[in-house]
């Protein structure tokens, strides 16, 4: 028993070693060739050099390219946490009639194929006769990523006890000030995953994006446009070393975060991204 | 229980209240009056209408048809916020995010309160429930008992008029919610401001309240003091509800006079206070187990005497509970002895001589 237990942990390891290769290996190769000094994406590797770094830091149409999509996610992040906390309450907090239905339709666009979103959005505003713009593609993301937010949200409402927020209005406070001194703190950690989710699906959604921009593109369009250009690939690859060193960062950020909130709730150490 | 001509003012009066949540009735035209400085025990099995009542008067539910009065003021759409009461919640309802001062410091804040008075009435409130230091503990670090210190200074340090607790010790295990019993008691004593508690659980009512009401499917079936509850119980469910009681067959002879026949003990005359639902439909006699004595040689006779033999019995140390089968019918009674120095403990198949007295009958319908 014992013996063909440690036998199948042995495949067992192996297939997680495989699936983890598959996973990471590709992204390993950007730093690889970040730093290889040939405009040639192939092995042998030609020498060390920073010239594609000094190429990013040296091209506006890719500076205003990032700060436009910094602007897109940053700004989707905030309305669709904004909307998922609301719809979040109201899933968890309140009877109303076709509630389950509402939901549903709120939760609809996370299966619905993003071109059909985009799609649909640019005969919309070809219709209207609006001219493309930021604030589009800020409100198609948002479409995409209300639907994650609210799914994060309701578990953190879900998780909260109700007695805690009856308790703060019995000591005397408004519902408003309870929200505010009870609730909110509460579920900051998932205030914060949604935060960090909707950023990043923004982030790097191409498909939306690329039906809705005008003249003004987003890093994923931008980089999609400059891959025409051979000479350029290196630079991209020096752009997405950055791109994948910043996203740790973030990452380990969040989860400091959501470490230290768990301690100071004293609750068990349980899930997150580690 | 104050005895005086004139009726004190009740600081929280419900008037008809009615409930619903949609077809579900939990709370059927509930009327009470509870007197200040009171310790009050609302009592009953889970889904009596218990919590409900209680979360009526702390404006977390509005009654459906009447109105409850709090201090004098009718208190109809006034939300929990702006009531004179504070509640202990079941779960205590400690806020995990904030520390033991700052949980106490929470009602006080929102009155706009001089910040180094907050802090001198924290720390009397925390002097108050036995944890004088404590202000910087976080919540999480808190022990059951501890979390249930710091719902009840929270609340208390408000000085509210009507402290409102739903089953604040059913999480406790036995020993501590003893212990808690005890200190409730005596802080309700101290601070003089009326408690209201729920629980399921009649003991817990019967040691700590001064007045209890017994509820049943969102009707209060009786309220009275803890010693009338127990002896005068008003129906059989109330009998069987608080306390243990023995019920016996009842056959009616002549109801004017109160003359009926109870199986195992014969015919007895009832007193009018014996019979408070009088001698309609089903009725039973019930005697609670402390009122038959089980008859030693060379003990006193008892006023009448039946016969039986022992056929079951839990030893309890200072109380021997035996269940005795009568002679003659075909049902066990139960019979609680204390075990005074010297009273032997009967074994099972034993005859016995049991002694009982007519006063202890009650007709329960």
């Amino acid at each position: 028993m014992m013996h063909r237990l440690r036998k199948s942990s042995n495949w067992l390891i192996a297939y997680v070693g495989v699936f983890l290769l598959f996973l990471y290996a590709p992204a390993l190769l950007l730093p690889l060739f970040a730093f290889n000094d040939s405009s040639v994406i192939s092995f042998p590797l030609a020498g060390f050099t920073t010239q594609w770094f000094a190429a990013v830091l040296d091209n506006d149409p890719l500076h205003r390219a990032a700060r436009n999509s910094l602007i897109v996610a940053l700004s989707t992040a905030a309305l669709s946490t904004t909307l998922g906390v609301f719809a979040a309450r109201a899933s968890t907090r309140y009877e109303f009639p076709a509630k389950r239905g509402m939901l549903g339709l709120v939760m609809v666009p996370m299966v619905l194929p993003e071109i059909i979103v985009g799609v649909s959005l640019l005969v919309v505003v070809v219709q209207l006769g609006l001219s493309l713009s930021l604030l589009l593609i800020i409100l198609g993301h948002v479409l995409i990523c209300t639907p994650f937010c609210t799914a994060i949200l309701g578990a953190a409402f879900q998780g909260l006890d109700r007695s805690l927020e009856e308790a703060s209005i019995d000591l005397g406070r408004t519902r408003f000030m309870t929200f505010v001194l009870i609730t909110m703190p509460l579920v900051l950690p998932g205030i914060i995953s949604s935060l960090l989710l909707s950023f990043t699906i923004s982030l790097d959604e191409f498909i939306i994006a690329f039906f809705l921009t005008g003249t003004e593109a987003t890093l994923p369009v931008y980089i999609w446009g400059q891959l025409r250009f051979p000479q350029r690939v290196p630079g991209l690859m020096a752009l997405g070393t950055i791109l994948l060193v910043v996203s740790l960062l973030l990452l380990v950020c969040a989860e400091y975060f959501r470490r230290r909130g768990a301690r100071t709730m004293g609750r068990q150490e349980q899930g997150g991204f580690f | 229980m104050p005895d005086n001509d004139v009726a004190p003012q009740p600081i929280i009066q419900t008037v008809g209240v009615d409930k619903s949540f949609g077809d579900v009735q939990a709370l059927r035209s509930i009327s009470l009056e509870i007197e200040q400085g009171m310790f009050f025990t609302l009592v009953g099995p889970s889904g009596c209408g218990k919590t409900t009542l209680l979360r009526v008067m702390a404006g977390f539910e509005q009654p459906t048809t009447g109105h409850v009065i709090i201090d004098g003021k009718h208190v109809a759409g006034v939300p929990a916020n702006k009531r004179p009461t504070n509640m202990v919640f079941q779960n205590y309802a400690v806020f995990p995010h904030l520390n033991v001062g700052d949980n106490i410091a929470y009602g006080l804040r929102s009155k706009k309160m001089a910040e180094d008075l907050i802090r001198r009435k924290v720390s009397e409130a925390l002097e108050m429930v036995g944890l004088s230091g404590y202000e910087a503990r976080p919540s999480h670090a808190l022990s059951g008992g501890q979390r249930q210190r710091v719902a009840l200074a929270r609340a208390l340090v408000l000085k509210p008029k009507v402290l409102l607790l739903d089953e604040p010790l059913s999480a406790l295990d036995k020993k501590l919610r003893e212990q808690m019993q005890s200190e409730l008691r005596h802080l309700q004593r101290n601070v003089g401001i009326t408690f209201i508690l729920v629980t399921h659980d009649q003991e817990e009512a019967l040691t700590m309240s001064d007045r209890i009401a017994v509820m049943f499917s969102g009707e209060i079936a009786q309220v009275d003091s803890p010693a009338t509850l127990y002896q005068r119980p008003c129906s059989r469910a109330v009998a069987e509800f608080v306390g243990f009681m023995n019920f016996l067959d009842v056959r009616k002879l002549d109801t004017d006079s109160g003359r009926v026949e109870i199986e195992g003990l014969g015919t007895v005359e009832i007193g009018p206070r014996q019979a408070p639902g009088g001698f309609d439909g089903e009725i039973v006699a019930g005697v609670r187990p402390e009122l038959f004595t089980i008859l030693f040689d060379g003990e006193p006779t008892a006023e009448r005497l039946c016969t039986g033999r022992i056929t079951e019995l839990q030893y309890f140390g200072d109380m021997t509970y035996y269940e005795a089968k009568l002679d003659g019918i075909d049902r066990t009674v139960t019979i609680s002895m204390r075990n005074t120095s010297g009273r032997e403990v009967l074994e099972v198949g034993a005859k016995a001589r049991i002694g009982w007295s007519p006063e202890s009958l009650l007709i329960l319908s």
